[in-house]
């Protein structure tokens, strides 16, 4: 069963991963109340340490820890112990001597949260480390397409975009395989990741064909930055070749609906249209996101016995 | 050295450069090696039991950071010149990597005057191929060499300019020692931190692509055959580099080259728990490429085992995996790690002491790795069987950065001689100076 600390979706069991959605749909149930709150943490503190700026995971979080009572405390210092004269380890113990009952790690670079969750008593909780996983966006990409298509099994998941850089990709990629889902992805050569495959999916650089027969279609943000390291050539090229639109969406199956993690480049990886109408579901996965936070809080916060420091 | 008569008594003397094996004693006389047989004139000497240990010719480390000058706190010439005859090495060559850099006569007098006061082991200071190390100025290497240098390197950074590294090749020729590289092609390896492929993937971490290495040894085989000069390559970690390095011997190119022992035992999979003490240049690799340095190092391609021994501080080490310092110390887990190539019978024990003794003497042109009668007395005596639990902690290195702390090990350095003298015993610690 689940461990202390939710590190990734990499370290969960098929059994994990439904009871989390199954109690994510009775969360969901309190976000639509006229009172939208329950005592479930009441009593209990959960801090927001994001030393990577991210303000809709954190007023996810926040929102979701207020929902259950819980008192939620916004803690972001300066993004590296380069920069900074305390260590990331020092910053994390410092709040762990004031006796959180969670702590909701992000950083830039991967393994952080793994490194704070080794030396911290209070349960950690990634949301986001470098291209390593980001649990909670796949868990609430999960549920959305729970809700969507009513099951996993025999669904197929193409997931385009900047796979090597992408935390959303990995946590995917081993949320919908292990739900049974089939999941593939689809890049240009310089942004799959080597190796990728050895984790379970498909990679594909012809995106006519990763679409063919697609059930879900999840676009990543393609990010400026990347020119920089020679990964592709102009924002106009990745438009064409890999920015999805009702017309390249014609390859996938009829039912297809599009996803994507946010915050969205409109008209470059995903059309203006489809970032706000079906079958686009943005907005539903970013309401979703509280209730599988709540639900990720009460699994992980709520529990009363804590390692031994 | 102190005039001590020591007759290590009943051990397995296994001397590569005279091809022996046999179980003997070795009597010590006057810091030389004074007659090995039995029922030996023993008269007032003092007795090393060594039944059941091998006796060896004192283990060179081609590739050691003591960090002195300028980084006293991870480690200096009496720290690491300790850790050094703890691991069974009676000799270690210093990268030049130091604080100022070793690129001046007078910071290589100042380490070898420091080694001569504080260490136990023999030091062998390499000078730096370009001043600064910054890859653009050759060193007087001839003054680096007449100063005491015994090879020269950049090591910590590549020569990145081919024009630089052509000329260095040709320059080396004046100075008649091997230029010794640390093949990684920045361009190639950018941000890479763990070896590139399923492991960086699955950890998204960058990755630090084989082919960083392969193209360099590529390039410096091709300007080191047009330069007839002697390439020693540094901690060689891919297959590709191995393969190349075998064909550029059979066609005749003056290239020797060293493997550590954590590429030798350890795959990139060893990372996934991000554990800073498993982040190396070059880093861990597949169990393909630890295949191919075992089998390298098994038929002779690749010369020595060299430890890369790079002691960096806790609070550097304890930090996001991006930003900690590479690097692993070596010196007192070398035996017992590099062991487990004898007990899988890749290696004999003959031959694992050649790669630990007798060629990297040969690569550097400095005695030892024999154990002829008359020659310097750096033994090293080995119990491969002993059984301990290494914890950096009580080591003699100031650092503790080590993939193996904690962990059970199977054989030991259990004494060591330097110029005839007992520098460490396993039960007494390190006795001299």
């Amino acid at each position: 069963m689940m461990g202390r600390d939710l590190l990734g979706i990499e370290d969960l069991e098929r059994a994990d991963l439904e009871r989390i959605l199954e109690t994510a749909e009775r969360m969901q149930e309190v976000g639509r109340r006229d009172v939208k709150k329950v005592p479930t943490l009441r009593g209990r503190t959960l801090v927001n340490l994001f030393f990577e700026s991210s303000t809709r995971t954190r007023t996810s979080f926040e929102i979701a820890g207020k929902r259950l009572s819980a008192d939620v405390v916004n803690f972001s210092p300066s993004s590296s112990s380069l920069t900074k004269a305390e260590s990331i380890l020092d910053t994390a113990m410092t709040l762990d001597a004031m006796d959180p009952d969670a702590v909701i790690v992000r950083h830039k670079v991967a393994g952080v949260p793994k490194r704070i969750a080794d030396a911290l008593a209070a349960p950690v909780i990634n949301a986001g480390d470098g291209a390593h996983e980001h649990p909670t966006q796949a868990l609430l990409d999960c549920f959305t397409v729970k809700q969507e298509k009513g099951r996993f099994d025999g669904l197929t998941v193409t997931i385009i975009g900047d796979i090597t850089h992408s935390r959303v990709a990995r946590s995917n990629l081993y949320a919908f395989s292990k739900l049974g889902a089939e999941v593939r992805l689809a890049a240009p050569p310089t942004m799959l990741p080597a190796g990728v495959e050895a984790l379970g999916a498909k990679a594909y650089t012809s995106l006519r064909e990763a679409l063919e027969g697609a059930d879900v279609v999840m676009v990543l943000r393609i990010q400026q930055e990347r020119l920089d390291g020679c990964f592709f050539p102009s924002i106009r090229e990745y438009a064409s070749t890999f920015g999805i639109d009702r017309r390249k969406l014609r390859f996938a199956k009829d039912d297809a609906i599009v996803m994507h993690p946010g915050p969205v480049n409109r008209g470059v990886e995903i059309s203006h249209d489809l970032a706000d109408q079906r079958p686009g579901v943005i907005l539903d996965q970013v309401r979703n996101g509280v209730a599988v936070r709540m639900a990720v809080l009460y699994l992980f916060a709520g529990r009363s016995a804590k390692r031994e420091g | 050295m102190t005039q001590q008569r020591i007759l290590i008594r009943g051990g397995r003397v296994l001397d590569p450069a005279a091809q022996r094996d046999e179980i003997a004693d070795v009597l010590v006389e006057n810091g030389r090696i004074a007659a090995i047989g039995t029922a030996l004139d023993a008269a007032g000497a003092e007795i090393l039991e060594a039944a059941g240990c091998w006796v060896a010719p004192g283990f060179i480390d081609l590739h050691v950071h003591l960090r002195e000058p300028g980084q006293e706190y991870k480690e200096d010439i009496a720290s690491g010149g300790r850790a050094a005859v703890a691991g069974g090495f009676t000799a270690v060559v210093c990268m030049a990597n130091t604080h100022p850099v070793n690129d001046d006569p007078s910071v290589t007098e100042y380490i070898l005057d420091r080694a001569r006061q504080e260490s136990p082991a023999r030091v062998y200071p390499v000078g730096a191929a370009t001043r600064g190390l910054a890859g653009e100025v050759m060193t007087e290497m001839v003054a680096l060499v007449d100063a005491g240098c015994v090879a020269l390197s950049d090591d910590g950074k590549t020569i990145m300019d081919s024009g630089v590294m052509r000329r260095v090749f040709e320059y080396s020729q004046l100075a008649r020692v091997p230029i010794i590289t640390h093949a990684e092609d920045r361009t190639l390896v950018r941000e890479g931190v763990v070896n590139e492929g399923p492991v960086s993937t699955r950890l998204g971490l960058p990755g630090n692509p084989c082919v960083a290495e392969v193209v360099h040894v590529a390039r410096d085989i091709t300007l080191a055959e047009l330069a007839g000069a002697h390439l020693h390559v540094g901690h060689v970690s891919t297959a590709g580099a191995v393969d190349l390095i075998r064909a550029a011997r059979e066609r005749g190119v003056h290239v020797t080259a060293e493997v550590t022992p954590h590429h030798l035992v350890l795959t990139d999979e060893a990372t996934l728990g991000y554990d800073t003490n498993t982040k190396m240049a070059p880093p861990l690799r597949s169990a393909r490429d630890v295949a191919a340095c075992r089998a390298g190092l098994a038929d002779g391609t690749l010369d020595a085992i060299a430890t890369d021994h790079a002691p960096h501080a806790v609070h550097e080490k304890d930090v996001e995996f991006t930003a900690a310092p590479p690097g692993v110390l070596g010196l007192e887990t070398a035996v017992p790690v590099t062991l487990e190539l004898v007990r899988c019978e890749e290696l004999t024990p003959l031959e694992w002491i050649r790669r630990l003794s007798t060629n990297p003497a040969r690569i550097i042109g400095r005695p030892g790795g024999s154990l002829e009668v008359g020659a310097v007395a750096d033994v090293a005596i080995v119990d491969p069987e002993r059984r301990w639990v290494y914890d950096p902690a009580k080591g003699f290195s100031k650092s503790r950065n080590s993939p193996w702390a904690g962990q059970e090990m199977i054989g030991r350095a259990v004494a060591t001689l330097v110029g005839g003298a007992l520098v460490y015993d396993v039960e007494r610690g390190v006795l001299l100076p």
